[in-house]
């Protein structure tokens, strides 16, 4: 402020200022320390160890880049594992999408019984995952499996699923549709706060259903659209408990499950190799922060946001 | 609906179809749930079944006779009484850390101003970007410096400390209420802790309440921290058991859905008893993006 000396009230009032500084810290203490601690020296310390060859056992040998090498050049589990997850990611975000926006939409229709329906279709979202990967793994059982019988009734041969190199992805991706309760939830809660007037306005210059939800349905969820993409794009990229149960951990068959993440466990907690696993954390990280910046790049195409209250 | 406009056809509600659309909603709606709940008949029968009776074919839909004892026997295949406890006593001690932290942090963001919150908070949020395979090796490394492999220590401390997703949960909560009120308890003479104590925390319930459930259930969903942390069979939690059971017994399906049924019923029933409390939590964290 100025130079002059302050006055009493001045004073008092930046004592009082100061005093609310020091409860402020004091009161996110916990998270300041839990961030130095559990975040950022390991943070710090994964990148120093993903230039260095390190089983834990071992004080650490600086390697360079030699990680970061080795991944690209010359480990083609690494760009199995890279592919797998990447051909996961193309298939199941955007199904994903369409299955729980689909959802959402239904049960925005004013029908009776939502609570009961939300309830069916939220369930298995929160469900333990152990449990869930094994009930699909029994699912998928080429012989006895509910999805192979109720396929033999209409005379079809059904594939291996989660045995089979070419079936074991799509499987995956089927039984992530079983979740896909989360995202519907949460479109659910924006397809509730558009305004009714838009919807009145639209039916009054004689807009159709499909005409409401193309113009005004679409336009008013897409930030929340664009969340869900951004939360699945890092959802996707590690899965990990579904691969590791269904798959012993080995992301067999012919590493057709290998999973960017399972390859990830694999190298750090069976092969020690410590330093190529921290590597390889950052590579995903950076992964995907980009795809996230490209979803965030081209959502001014794409995303509406209603003046400037959406950045409050 | 709320003003009476004299066109009786923009009367009704314009989100409600016509009385065919109405018709084809349910259907579809009614279609998808059956398609939902296959797998639960499926993971419920099948523990219900004897091992020929998984087998047969045609399939039977409807197990003859129901082998209620599979639940009974599966659970002692291995010593599940003994992870459920453990599974219990890591989820109610890091649910306890959980609200502990992210209430003192969100009080520390929302309730009292000071220079650097703002960048704070972002920071905060940024973390939730973070995979946690980054730390996952130096975490277990600091864990094995403190003598911490093998107890539940790693699946509890951190939770005392972070919380970022709840944070950013109780955040909207806190600045909803009024500030008056913190200032007329200043006036009183409260300090900070008083306030948040006796004030903020029990206005925030319903709030808490969403965190303390999503925590529960995080934890007692949690399979990665137990798969690294966890040695000894003793301290294995239920989601890691039932893991290695499976490993071990991979054919017997009537056992490994009997046990899955008991591992994933008390999520199911807590569900139902909180279902309010639980969509309301999540329509919180996706809208104030």
């Amino acid at each position: 402020m100025s130079s002059s000396p302050p006055s009493a009230a001045g004073r008092r009032k930046w004592s009082l200022s100061r005093r609310e500084a020091i409860d402020g810290y004091i009161f996110i203490a916990p998270w300041i320390i839990g961030f130095l601690v559990f975040t950022l020296g390991p943070m710090l310390f994964s990148l120093y160890v993903s230039l260095c060859d390190w089983d834990m056992l071992n004080p650490p040998r600086f390697v360079g880049l030699d990680n970061y090498r080795q991944m690209f050049g010359h480990d083609f589990r690494f760009v199995k594992s890279l592919g797998v997850t990447m051909k996961y990611t193309a298939m199941s975000l955007p199904i994903g999408v369409i299955t729980s926006l689909s959802i959402a939409v239904l049960l925005n229709q004013r029908v009776k019984g939502l609570t009961f329906f939300r309830a069916i279709f939220y369930l298995p979202a929160i469900l333990p995952g152990v449990a869930v990967a094994m009930l699909w793994k029994w699912i998928f059982n080429p012989d006895s499996g509910i999805i192979n019988l109720i396929l033999a009734k209409f005379g079809i041969h059904g594939p291996q699923w989660l045995t089979s190199p070419e079936w074991a992805i799509p499987a995956f991706v089927i039984m992530s549709l079983w979740g896909a309760g989360a995202g519907m939830i949460i479109y659910l809660a924006g397809l509730q706060s558009v305004p009714t007037q838009l919807y009145e306005a639209a039916e009054l210059d004689g807009a159709a259903a499909w005409g409401k939800f193309v113009n005004v349905t679409l336009p008013m969820i897409s930030p929340t659209i664009f969340f869900n993409v951004v939360m699945g794009i890092i959802a996707s990229f590690q899965v990990f408990v579904s691969a590791f149960v269904i798959t012993g951990g080995a992301g067999s068959p012919a590493y057709s499950t290998l999973f960017y993440v399972l390859y990830l466990y694999q190298k750090a907690f069976q092969y020690f190799s410590m330093g190529y696993a921290c590597a390889m954390a950052w590579i995903l990280f950076l992964v995907i922060l980009a795809l996230t910046l490209v979803v965030f790049g081209t959502s001014k195409r794409w995303v509406y946001y209603e003046g400037e209250r959406a950045r409050g | 609906m709320k003003s009476a406009p004299s066109n009786p056809e923009t009367l009704r509600d314009p989100l409600a179809p016509g009385k065919g659309g109405r018709l084809l909603v349910l259907a579809l709606l009614v279609f998808l749930s059956v398609v939902f709940a296959a797998p639960f008949f499926w993971l419920v029968t099948s523990a219900l079944k004897k091992p020929d009776q998984l087998m047969a074919y045609p399939i039977q839909w409807i197990p003859h006779p129901f082998v209620w004892s599979n639940f009974s026997e599966g659970w002692r295949f291995r010593p599940f009484p003994l992870y459920l406890r453990n599974t219990l006593e890591v989820a109610v001690l890091s649910t306890i850390g959980s609200i502990f932290s992210s209430s003192l942090v969100a009080y520390g963001l929302t309730r009292i101003e000071w220079p650097g919150r703002r960048i704070l908070f972002i920071a905060l949020i940024s973390t939730m970007m973070l995979p946690f395979q980054v730390v996952m090796v130096p975490l277990f490394k600091l864990f094995v410096m403190l003598g911490w492999i093998d107890t539940f220590k790693p699946l509890i401390v951190p939770s005392f400390f972070l919380s970022a997703f709840y944070v950013y949960l109780l955040r909207g909560f806190f600045l909803g209420i009024p500030k008056d009120l913190s200032e007329a308890a200043r006036i009183d003479g409260a300090n900070e802790f008083g306030i948040y104590w006796r004030i903020i925390m029990p206005l925030a319930r319903p709030a808490l309440a969403t965190v303390g459930l999503f925590a529960f259930i995080g934890a007692w969903n949690d399979f990665v921290g137990p798969l690294i942390y966890l040695i000894n069979e003793d301290h294995y939690t239920l989601s890691l058991g039932l893991s290695m059971f499976q490993g071990q017994y991979g054919t017997y399906w009537h056992y490994l859905m009997a046990v899955s049924t008991l591992v994933t019923l008390p999520i199911v029933v807590l569900f139902f008893f909180t279902q309010k409390t639980f969509i309301q939590g999540i329509a919180m964290t996706g809208l104030k993006g």
